[in-house]
């Protein structure tokens, strides 16, 4: 069901309720202020007859005032009951079979309903008491009158209260639908600009939108944008790769090739241990390249949790990794007693961490320090080694992809370094160099400390 | 005093007459075999009635109409017994007693009924759907044109007051109107006149004093003005008045221009009535245009005063004329102890047999 469906219906079954609700009321109202409106007329007119009566010879009598009769006459198709009662209960004037009612209320003026000549009627009884020396006793006045009146106006009444109502609710409910229509014209201006949209197009979408519709269009927008990144990080991936393997493949081929053609023994056998030690480092430049594509994933997809770089430091360490690869070489852990928090996805860090450790063992000069500190509000994760640490221009074209030291010789230091300083800047750090301590140099990933947790 | 005996004595006669021809005349219009009689029962006089009752027979070969009239306290008192009993009687009452009619309506005796005639009525004609007003009859003055000098025709209440004022008026006893005891319509013209204006009370002084003749009928008082027996007779119902001045050119009519009352004829179908339909079809009849041209033919809708022309006969202004509308207010002029009232007042200025 559609939204304007929907609401057309809670707003119409509303209405009809308070509909049948207030037509009650209205009912109710309209018969009660009709009936206080005649009995107005009738108390008014039996007031007027009693005050018409004079005691003659000590008799009373009515000089019925047309006035009264005017007055009741209002109420235009009504029929008029009267009587007169005398003190000792005989008719003065009037319908000889009014009765009196036998419980009245109190005070000089009460109602009662009877019928008149079969016909349902309201009457009033006024009584006007005589102190005279020849008279002394009660006249009661009985005025009625039949409902015809009394029930128009209730009717009308009611009319009115449910012509204004249909009216009103008429109006609402056209108003709700137009509401809703232009409220939700955003989503039909959003879907269109999505439909019209080049596949490939993942810039933001304009944001000039009502705010709730905003949520949302930010929403996409992020996800646009994540998808943009990790879109071009494959398309990265896809482009370094081809390039880096294109010219260790080619000369692996053409090492190939010089085996094949090499009759002498010593010599073929000095061309495939070169083969071998390409098809490593190609193995190697592989294994970087594609961490790196996993950490640019991570970065963009990864919950962010809370890691204590002592955690990272310590696992590094452990994983065995790195004596394989340089089993002769001495790693000093350098961490504090203190947790040192940051807010990251572990896995990152690891493979940065790992990168950088590489590096030093590597490229650098032993003993290596692997260590974390904090200070005020950042942490660290610093390796540190005796060498020279990487040369100016690696440093400073830190980050472009092809970057690799003349020393590293086919080997690559640049890729991570790269990595690391992705995964650094990935979750609001940096990558930095500095002079180790107290000697030789150090690379450092520094990160906000998160604050409050222990 | 001999004078005034013998006139008691004539008044007396009359309404003797009166009584005993209001019970007795019946009429039949139409074949006396027919298959549907409609009965009416009227204080409309027989002969002035004759023409309408024939137009509404002319196209209804089924239909006899059988008429009764009647004086209007008997006619009330008739039709509320039967009402009372349950009695099958008329099937159409009408009446110049609007307040008798009224009275009736107001104690359950009458039939609704609803068309677009009757709905074309303006509302002061019309009660309940009940009772509707016929006929527009005003209540003049009427004068014998040889005795009164033209200088001393009355055309108001004031004029004929300034007549009778002089101890030796010539107006003196010469002055006629109706026996509100006896008519009915004579007691509601009386009444109507105490509501209407403080000249009533000085008018009746003025006819007491100078002993003036209350009697029963219409007939009887324009056939006394017209042989001289009175100058002037107050309060007469035109449509009479109009009839005879037109064969008989010694009388003389007079719209009071101070005010002058209006009657309608109210007629109703009491709700025992034993032919409803031709009775219902004899009200469309009567408001019908055909129906009103015989009306204004038998001068039952007098010149002028049939609401639609501003031409309201013989230059009364419109605003002088006032209607005698159904209302439940007329049930004040029944009322016993208004009407013993009323009328130990008027016999205060008419002592009566």
């Amino acid at each position: 069901m559609s939204l304007t469906a929907r609401v057309a219906l809670a707003v119409g079954s509303l209405l009809l309720i308070g509909g049948v609700v207030v037509s009650l009321a209205a009912f109710a109202y309209g018969r009660e202020a009709a009936r206080e409106t005649y009995d107005r007329l009738l108390v008014g007119a039996a007031n007027a007859i009693a005050a018409s009566i004079t005691i003659v010879d000590g008799a009373p009598v009515v000089d019925l005032p047309m006035s009264a009769f005017e007055l009741l006459a209002l109420a235009p198709d009504d029929r008029i009951a009267y009587r007169v009662v005398g003190v000792n209960g005989e008719t003065l004037t009037g319908y000889d079979d009014l009765a009196l009612p036998d419980k009245r209320g109190r005070g000089d003026t009460s109602f009662f309903n009877a019928s008149f000549f079969g016909e349902p009627a309201r009457y009033a009884v006024v009584t006007r008491r005589f102190a005279e020396r020849s008279l002394n006793g009660t006249v009661h006045v009985i005025v009625g009158q039949t409902l015809l009146a009394r029930n128009a106006l209730a009717l009308d009444i009611t009319r009115n209260v449910l012509f204004g109502l249909i009216i009103s609710g008429t109006l609402l409910l056209l108003l709700a639908v137009l509401v809703v229509r232009s409220a939700l014209k955003p989503l039909a201006r959003i879907g269109e600009a999505f439909a019209r949209r080049d596949p490939h197009d993942l810039t933001p979408m304009d944001t000039k939108v009502p705010r709730e519709a905003a949520v949302m269009i930010q929403a996409l927008n992020g996800f646009m944008a994540r998808l943009d990144r990790q879109f071009s990080s494959m398309q990265n991936l896809i482009s370094d790769t081809a390039h880096q393997l294109r010219t260790p493949v080619a000369a692996l081929r053409a090492q190939a090739d010089l085996a094949a053609e090499e009759a002498d023994e010593d010599r073929r056998r000095a061309i495939v241990e070169r083969i071998h030690r390409r098809s490593v480092s190609l193995g190697e430049l592989l294994d970087q390249m594609l961490s790196r594509a996993l950490v640019l994933h991570r970065s963009d997809s990864a919950r962010r949790e809370v890691v204590d770089l002592r955690d990272v430091a310590l696992e590094v360490l452990e994983s065995g990794d790195l004596q394989v690869l340089a089993p002769e070489t001495d790693i000093q852990l350098d961490i504090g007693d203190l947790p040192v928090p940051v807010l990251a996805d572990s896995p990152s860090l690891c493979e940065a961490a790992k990168n950088l450790l590489t590096n030093a063992v590597r490229y650098g000069r032993g003993p290596v320090r692997l260590g974390v500190s904090r200070d005020g509000e950042t942490a660290s994760l610093w390796v540190e080694d005796q060498g020279e640490g990487p040369p100016e221009a690696v440093q400073n074209s830190l980050g472009e992809r092809f970057v690799r030291s003349a020393a590293s010789d086919g080997k690559s230091a640049g890729l991570g370094l790269s990595i690391a300083k992705s995964v650094a800047e990935a979750f609001n750090g940096r990558l930095a160099f500095q002079k180790g301590q107290p000697s030789g140099s150090r690379v450092v990933l520094v990160f906000p400390l998160v604050e409050g947790v222990s | 005093m001999r004078i005034v005996r013998i006139c008691l004595l004539f008044a007396v006669a009359f309404l003797q007459a009166e009584m005993l021809r209001a019970q007795e005349m019946t009429h039949l219009f139409g074949p006396e075999d027919a298959p549907r009689r409609l009965v009416i029962r009227s204080t409309t006089d027989t002969d002035v009635f004759a023409g309408v009752v024939e137009a509404f027979l002319a196209e209804r070969p089924g239909v006899s109409v059988l008429y009764e009239q009647w004086g209007s306290n008997d006619l009330y008192g008739l039709t509320s017994k039967d009402c009372r009993s349950g009695e099958v009687g008329a099937d159409v009452v009408i009446s110049s007693g609007v307040h008798q009619m009224v009275k009736l309506v107001n104690d359950a005796c009458a039939a609704k009924y609803q068309s677009a005639l009757t709905r074309a009525l303006p509302q002061a004609l019309r009660w309940r759907d009940e009772v509707w007003g016929i006929t527009r009859e005003p209540a003049v003055i009427v004068y014998n044109r040889s005795g009164v000098p033209p200088a001393d025709v009355p055309r108001t209440r004031f004029d004929l007051l300034d007549l009778l004022r002089p101890e030796d008026s010539p107006y003196a006893g010469k002055v006629a109107t109706y026996d509100i005891e006896a008519s009915g319509l004579g007691y509601l013209f009386a009444f109507m006149d105490s509501q209407e204006a403080s000249t009533f009370g000085a008018l009746l002084e003025s006819l007491g004093r100078t002993g003036a003749d209350a009697t029963c009928c219409s007939a009887e008082i324009i056939e006394g003005v017209a042989t001289g027996k009175y100058l002037l007779a107050y309060n007469v119902l035109g449509s009479y008045a109009e009839g005879l001045a037109r064969e008989d050119d010694r009388i003389g009519i007079v719209l009071p221009q101070d005010y002058t009352l209006v009657l309608s004829r109210a007629l109703m179908i009491p709700k025992q009535a034993g032919n409803m339909s031709d009775a219902r079809a004899f009200l469309d009849f009567l408001l019908s245009q055909q129906g009103r041209t015989e009306l204004r033919q038998a001068l039952l809708i007098a010149p002028g005063l049939d609401g639609d022309s501003a031409d309201a006969g013989e230059g009364i202004s419109e605003t002088a004329l006032r209607p005698i509308g159904l209302s439940p207010s007329l049930l004040v002029a029944l009322d016993r102890q208004k009407r013993d009232q009323f009328i130990r007042l008027w016999r205060g200025a008419f002592p009566g047999p």
